[in-house]
């Protein structure tokens, strides 16, 4: 079959640490990053690519973001949209008063002013857990999206209240505002996740991740072993926001192309991002982008497939139906299996190593 | 067998250490020090203030009274981390591991402090990260191999039994290469076998490291084998304190503790 780990034995430590240790998994992850860029954009239409995939990729970001903070950090979060929102007005403060500052660099700086204010609203972190920290979020979430609303500084005094993507070029091409093509748009995306995900899978898997991992698990013990649980929840919440201000500032400049705060809402952004991270796994990069997929998908499989196999629902039953699919399967996914469609693929995988032979 | 070690001058002086809980007095008036490459076991009844001075020595609790002078410093009031920057580790009695990793990252988990690559080339995980990753997973495999746990290595330790996961925690604090090591219940809850597989790896850290070890145990066959000196402890209080022979022969002990034990 196509997993075969039997006789591949790990010669060195190094090749043991490696993200996908089997290679077929090296295989596959090649083919769809190589596909995602040669085949997709090119075999998928101007609907798909706005409508499903630039999206997808976008909150695939946060999600990791988020996950980092939630399910490696074990820091219960539901200010994601705030944390984007922060990054998506400075992103637009910045090309807006900075002509030529280079775009790409503008998105960074929007992550770098978004860990600032996470790291803020991390303080509280220190000596409040799980439902009350939620809770704090929900603070920051509030605030910052009435401050944006607020105050007109924001916006550049704009008397519609939205801010819009100015276009900006990178290598020649336009890949910002109304004239950027969705191909564009979406390497943009792309990049950004492929190269966030690498650089999160490596922040997990070495000194960081782990120190983040022991404060989740049992911050006593942790904080024994020399680990400084304020220090290492602050990174948390900043790196986290570092994602969630840059995945913000993308939300506006490649795919929404012109918003207001209400882009960022709590039901909007901030509790889909969460389901993500759940129904994908919690304390995965893998499931943060499957969960981001998942959700992403779900709603268009429900208005696509009963017409197809003859059931035609009314678009308010459709929109019921995705809502308790979602609850459904959030609780189904915290009860019986935390780590998400991560560990069920994982699961899968290992039955398919084995079969049609167990050992 | 200890007497072949060499044991050296004063590592920990603990003097006159008193914690009250509310109206509970845990600890009053204690004093004792441990010596260089010495094991000094602490017995007495349960709620005799054990772990207490356990979480005073490494810094969790913070004594009302008394001090506490490591490695020839007076201690003054410091915050948990601190200790393990100082040499110190430590075993809790109730299994304190981080129960969502696996062995092989709770015994990386352990060599944190020893770890400097910054965020940097955390992120690039290549060429000095990557290098720092390797030799410090060189050395907890040493650990690994030391325990005898290879066959667990990628095993999430929360679904290990309680036996193996009382050596996966010893492994982590192994891991900070500690001056003092601080083990609370080692062996409690342990069968035989798993027992003189405990015992064996603390005398051979002991021996081969040089570690300085405090341990709590109530098996006092365990006890009067493996420590140099017993401290005693009951109700809080200090009622004996020397070799395991002359505490065996103290007859406040034997009316307090192992008369207990053995009717
Ligand atoms: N954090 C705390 N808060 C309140 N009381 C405490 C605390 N820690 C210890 N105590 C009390 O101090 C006394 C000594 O407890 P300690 O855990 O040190 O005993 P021990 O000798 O380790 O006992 P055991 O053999 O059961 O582990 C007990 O009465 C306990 O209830
Ligand atoms: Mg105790």
């Amino acid at each position: 079959m196509f997993y075969r780990e039997a006789g591949q034995f790990k010669t060195s430590y190094n090749k043991d640490q490696a993200v996908f240790p089997i290679i077929q998994d090296r295989w596959f992850i090649a083919a769809v990053i190589i596909g995602a860029y040669a085949v997709v954009p090119f075999a998928a239409d101007e609907y798909w690519l706005q409508a499903v995939i630039i999206p997808f990729l976008i909150l695939a970001l946060a999600a990791i973001g988020l996950n980092l903070l939630t399910g490696y950090a074990g820091q219960v979060s539901l200010g994601t949209g705030a944390f984007m929102a922060v990054g998506a007005y400075a992103c637009y403060k910045m090309t807006t008063n900075i002509p030529d500052l280079n775009v790409v660099v503008a998105f960074l700086i929007s992550g770098v002013m978004a860990a600032a204010v996470g790291i803020v609203f991390g303080l509280p972190s220190l000596r409040i857990k799980g439902f009350y920290l939620a809770v704090a979020t929900l603070a920051a979430q509030f605030f910052i999206l009435w401050l944006f609303n607020k105050v007109g500084w924001f916006y550049n005094d704009n008397p519609s209240g939205t801010i819009t993507a100015p276009p900006r070029e990178l290598f020649g091409i336009t890949i910002t505002g109304p004239q950027a093509t969705a191909e564009a748009r979406y390497f943009v995306s792309l990049t950004f996740l492929v190269v966030g995900a690498i650089v999160a899978k490596n922040l997990v898997r070495g000194r960081i991740g782990r120190s983040w991992m022991a404060i989740r698990d049992m911050d006593i013990a942790a904080e024994i072993i020399g680990i400084r649980p304020l220090q290492t929840k602050l990174m948390a919440f900043a790196i986290s926001s570092f994602y969630c201000g840059v995945a913000g500032a993308l939300y506006i400049f490649v795919w929404l192309g012109s918003a207001e705060t209400e882009a960022f809402d709590l039901l909007q952004v901030s509790f889909p991002i969460l389901f993500m991270i759940i129904i994908g796994g919690l304390g995965s990069i893998m499931g943060s982008i499957m969960g981001a997929a998942f959700i992403t998908l779900m709603p268009i499989f429900l208005t696509n497939f009963p017409p197809m196999i003859g059931i035609h629902l009314a678009t308010d039953l459709q929109k019921h139906l995705e809502e308790i699919i979602f609850g459904g399967m959030i609780v189904a996914f915290l009860i019986v299996e935390p780590h998400g469609l991560a560990r069920l693929w994982q699961i899968a995988k290992e039955k398919l190593r084995l079969w049609p032979f167990p050992y | 067998m200890p007497a072949t070690r060499n044991i050296g001058d004063v590592l920990l002086d603990v003097d006159g250490i008193s914690i009250s809980f509310g109206g509970v007095k845990a600890l009053s008036d204690v004093s004792f020090d441990v010596r260089e490459h010495e094991i000094l076991a602490i017995i007495g009844p349960n709620g005799a203030g054990k772990s207490s001075m356990l979480n005073c020595i490494n810094g969790f609790y913070h004594p009302q009274e008394g001090t506490i002078t490591f490695k020839g410093k007076p201690r003054h009031q410091m915050q948990t981390h601190e200790a393990a920057l100082q040499g110190i580790a430590r075993t809790f009695q109730n299994i304190a591991l981080f129960k969502g990793m696996s062995t092989l990252d709770n015994i990386m988990t352990g060599r944190n402090l020893k770890m400097k690559k910054n965020l940097f080339w955390q992120m690039l995980y290549f060429g000095p990260a990557l290098k720092e990753e390797l030799e410090h997973r060189a050395v907890v495999e040493e650990i690994i191999d030391f325990l005898e746990i290879e066959a667990i290595r990628k095993t999430p330790v929360g679904k290990l039994p309680y036996g193996l996961q009382k050596r996966v925690e010893l492994g982590r604090a192994l891991a900070a290469e500690p001056d003092l090591l601080l083990l609370d219940e080692p062996m409690a809850g342990m069968n035989i076998e798993e027992k003189q597989d405990m015992c064996r790896f603390i005398l051979d850290v002991n021996d081969e490291f040089g570690t300085t070890i405090v341990l709590i145990e109530h098996d006092m066959s365990v006890v009067m084998d493996i420590s140099d000196r017993v401290v005693v402890l009951d109700y809080g209080k200090k009622l004996a304190y020397g070799t395991p022979d002359e505490v065996r022969a103290n007859q406040d002990v034997i009316d307090a503790y192992l008369g207990v034990a053995h009717e």
